[in-house]
C-alpha cells in the first residue's frame, strides 16, 4: 500500500499528512510534485490542504491547471482513490470532480479550531470504516468552506446521497444554527456517485493520534486505504 | 485590444462583504442604496484587431479559468485605444 501526497506550491498540510500516514499508519508515501505527470504507482492519493498558488484568483484554480492533475482525474476515472482536504477539497470543486464551488465563510471570518461532523452515510471507503450518524471531533482552518452549489445541483446531490458529513453540534444535530460556516445544508464533506472521490474541509490528518488531542480523523485515513 | 473583464458573485449566491460593505452605508448615513454586491476587475490585453476574435477569445478565458460558473457571473469590455 501506497499513498501519494500531491505538493503544490503552498500546500502547507503535506507533511502533516505524510506524517499520519507514514508514522501513524505506516504506510508507505509518495510525494507527487505538482509538474509532475507520473503518480509513482500509488494506491491512493491525497491532495493536501493550504493555499495551493497563493488562493490567487480563486482557491484551487490555479492548482486545477497543474500536470499532475490531469493524471489525478485520469487516476479517478479507473476508479482510483482520490482524498481532498481543505484546500484539496477546494481544488476537486474547481476541476469539476465534485460539485459545487466554495464561498468565503458566511462570517467573513478564517474558522480554526475544532467542530464536530455527523458522518452521513459509508457507502465511500473513506467513511467505511464508521458508523452512520456517528459523531466526530476534527479541527477546521479555513475562510473559503462555504459551500455552495444551486438548488438544481442541491437536489441532485441530495437524491444520489453524496454528503458524506455534515456540520453538527456535540449531540448529532444539524442546523443552521450548527452550520459552520453557511454551506448549503450543512455539508461538510462530498463524495462522488462512484464514491471513489471524496473531498472535506476537516482535517483528519490533524487529528489522527492520542499526542495531538484526537484520533477521530484516523478511521477516515484508514478508509481510504480499506 | 484592451479587455476588462467585469466579475460578479451570481444571484442567489450569498455575498457576505455585499451585505457587510450594506451595513456600513447605512450606519454612515449613505439612505436610499441597498443590493450592494463585491465583485473583481480584471484587465488585460489580448493581440488582435478584431472585435469579434477578441469577443471569442475572453469569453473561452472566462469560461475556463477566470470566473467560476456555479458562482459567478461576467461581462466586459473591449477598448481599441492603444
Amino acid at each position: 500500500m501506497k499513498v501519494g501526497i500531491v505538493v503544490f506550491p503552498g500546500s502547507n498540510c503535506d507533511r502533516d499528512t505524510e506524517h499520519a500516514f507514514e508514522k501513524v499508519l505506516g504506510v508507505g508515501v509518495e510525494r507527487l510534485w505538482h509538474k509532475d505527470s507520473d503518480i509513482k504507482g500509488v494506491d491512493a492519493i491525497v491532495l493536501p490542504g493550504g493555499f495551493s498558488f497563493g488562493d490567487y484568483l480563486r482557491t484551487g484554480a490555479v492548482a486545477r491547471f497543474s500536470p499532475i492533475m490531469e493524471s489525478v482525474a485520469d487516476f479517478a476515472a479507473r476508479g482510483g482513490r482520490v482524498l481532498g482536504i481543505c484546500n484539496g477539497f477546494q481544488i476537486l470543486l474547481e476541476a469539476g470532480m465534485l460539485p459545487g464551488a466554495m464561498l468565503p465563510n458566511r462570517s467573513l471570518r478564517f474558522i480554526c479550531r475544532d467542530v464536530m461532523v455527523r458522518v452521513e452515510q459509508t457507502g465511500a471507503p473513506v467513511v467505511s470504516k464508521l458508523r452512520q450518524g456517528q459523531l466526530l471531533r476534527i479541527p477546521v482552518a479555513h475562510y473559503e468552506g462555504n459551500w455552495f452549489c444551486d438548488d438544481e445541483t442541491l437536489a441532485r446531490v441530495e437524491a444520489e446521497g453524496l454528503p458524506v458529513l455534515r456540520y453538527c453540534d456535540a449531540t448529532g444535530l444539524v442546523s443552521d444554527a450548527t452550520n459552520l460556516n453557511g454551506s448549503r445544508n450543512n455539508i461538510a464533506g462530498l463524495r462522488n456517485a462512484a464514491g471513489n472521490v471524496v473531498g472535506m474541509m476537516p482535517h483528519p490528518e490533524r487529528c489522527a493520534e492520542p499526542a495531538l488531542g484526537g484520533i477521530d480523523g484516523r478511521a477516515l485515513l484508514e478508509g481510504l486505504l480499506s | 485590444m484592451k479587455v476588462r473583464v467585469f466579475v460578479t458573485p451570481k444571484k442567489g449566491v450569498l455575498d457576505p462583504q455585499g451585505v457587510v460593505i450594506e451595513t456600513g452605508l447605512r450606519q454612515l448615513g449613505f439612505a436610499g442604496a441597498d443590493q450592494v454586491r463585491v465583485g473583481k476587475v480584471i484587465d488585460l490585453v489580448v493581440h488582435t484587431d478584431d472585435r469579434d476574435d477578441a469577443s471569442a477569445r475572453v469569453h473561452a478565458m472566462c469560461k475556463t479559468f477566470l470566473t467560476n460558473p456555479v458562482i459567478e457571473d461576467y461581462t466586459f469590455t473591449l477598448d481599441e485605444a492603444p
